[in-house]
């Protein structure tokens, strides 16, 4: 399984979703993204478009402006 | 038995897709979602500039309507292929500088590659006869399945009945006896089937979902083209078109004034690809330059920006201007009187 990083600091929304859709896409089953981000909107954006496309979200960290998301690619 | 047909719908975040997916959906048809983002979208990132918009709900419309269908969505950037329907919209623009017709046969014309692609059967709109003045009319939506190249395979659930039977109608994939006969631009209708459904809280975005049907955005975007020379934009225009207070004091430049502490963290971000001025004798805005400005533009800009600071009563104020090249210089002005700003300065 690998561990895979994206970062998306300074991109609004829906710019982080889709860069981590295009990620997802290259991505296998079982797979982990971790995604940097800036965009406050990217903590529900990220996190919805996972549960609609089958996607497990690990974990969510936010240190001042910073946000990581952790997430485990699921079954197209 | 046979796999279930399998339908894309165009999904906006509105209403009216999200009731035209539902009402395929329950017809047993398996539906995903397609959402394009063109760079003009209202909603996504300008949620997030402003620090008063902070409060509000974060929520992208068109996730929030796949999760309530319980469908996949796929959100597909046109950023680059978008713009040649902006610049050069074959059946023109709207009031403002929305190309819609040009844009809805665009983004069918998209969806039709993607069923190819993906192999779905058809392609689901959520358009009702006469909603709209421009894209939704009796006579404008048969050019939209022609000249995207839908055509048969484009079915519209919420206005279906006031069309001619499409192929997955005619094939009986989909029942037209289920599918609604709306027409014109109440959305009573939409509303009472809705509630049906039991849907609540569904977006109903007050002027559209895009920043080109907004009279002020479009000005300050076909200033940007006369200021140019020439009809072109980055992402980076489109967006600074958003954020702050567009001056245009002199044709070679305007300025960009960020008006709270938000729209300051935004505009540091462009710092390397501008010319910027700050204020540092009293809390003001970061301002950016865009064009080529000569010391007596930013003489005059920095007047500008003073105004807009808290110093705009006091005797002078200092700025400090950062130039491209690396340089920065100190001024001392005094600020501008608002009185002194013409209103055509303001775009």
């Amino acid at each position: 399984m690998s561990r895979i990083e994206l970062d998306v600091r300074r991109m609004l929304c829906p710019m982080p979703v889709i860069r981590t859709q295009e990620k997802v896409e290259q991505l296998q089953v079982g797979d982990t993204l971790t995604v940097y981000c800036s965009d406050p909107g990217a903590i529900h954006d990220i996190p919805a478009w996972c549960r609609v496309n089958g996607h497990q979200v690990l974990d969510i960290q936010q240190k001042d402006e910073e946000i990581t998301i952790r997430l485990r690619v699921g079954e197209e | 038995m046979s796999e279930p047909r399998k339908a894309v719908a165009l999904v906006s975040g509105g209403l009216d897709s999200l009731l035209a997916a539902k009402v395929i959906l329950d017809q047993g048809i398996h539906v995903e979602g397609i959402n394009f983002y063109t760079g003009f979208c209202v909603e996504g990132h300008t949620h997030a500039i402003r620090k008063k918009d902070k409060a509000r709900p974060k929520r992208n419309n068109a996730l929030w309507v796949a999760e309530q269908l319980g469908i996949k969505l796929h959100i597909i950037d046109i950023i680059e292929e978008y713009k040649d329907v902006v610049i050069n919209p074959k059946h023109g623009y709207g009031a403002n500088l929305n190309p819609c017709l040009d844009c809805k046969v665009f983004m069918v014309q998209k969806a039709r590659q993607w069923i190819e692609k993906k192999g779905f059967d058809f392609i689901i709109t959520g358009e009702v006869v006469g909603q709209r003045p421009m894209s939704q009319r009796k006579d404008t939506l048969p050019v939209i399945a022609r000249e995207s190249g839908a055509d048969e395979l484009l079915v519209r659930p919420l206005c279906a009945k006031n069309l001619n039977p499409t192929r997955p109608e005619l094939e009986g994939w989909v029942d037209r006896d289920r599918l609604y006969g709306f027409e014109g631009r109440t959305r009573k209708p939409q509303m009472a089937l809705a509630a049906s459904f039991g849907f609540e809280d569904y977006a109903q975005p007050a002027g559209g979902c895009c920043f080109l049907t907004d009279r002020q955005y479009s000005h300050k975007l076909a200033d940007l083209w006369k200021a140019r020379g020439e009809r072109r934009y980055e992402l980076d225009d489109i967006m600074l078109l958003k954020v702050g207070r567009h001056i245009r004091p002199r044709p070679n430049f305007k300025l960009i004034i960020g008006r709270e502490e938000g729209e300051n963290r935004f505009l540091q971000g462009y710092r390397k690809q501008y010319t910027h001025m700050l204020t540092t004798s009293h809390p003001g805005p970061l301002v950016l330059i865009d064009g080529e400005a000569s010391q007596d533009d930013l003489d005059l800009a920095a007047r500008i920006t003073a105004r807009f600071s808290q110093g705009r009563e006091a005797d002078t104020v200092d700025i400090e201007v950062h130039t491209l090249d690396g340089a920065s210089q100190s001024l001392q002005v005094q600020p501008m009187t608002g009185e002194a700003i013409p209103r055509d300065w303001y775009l």
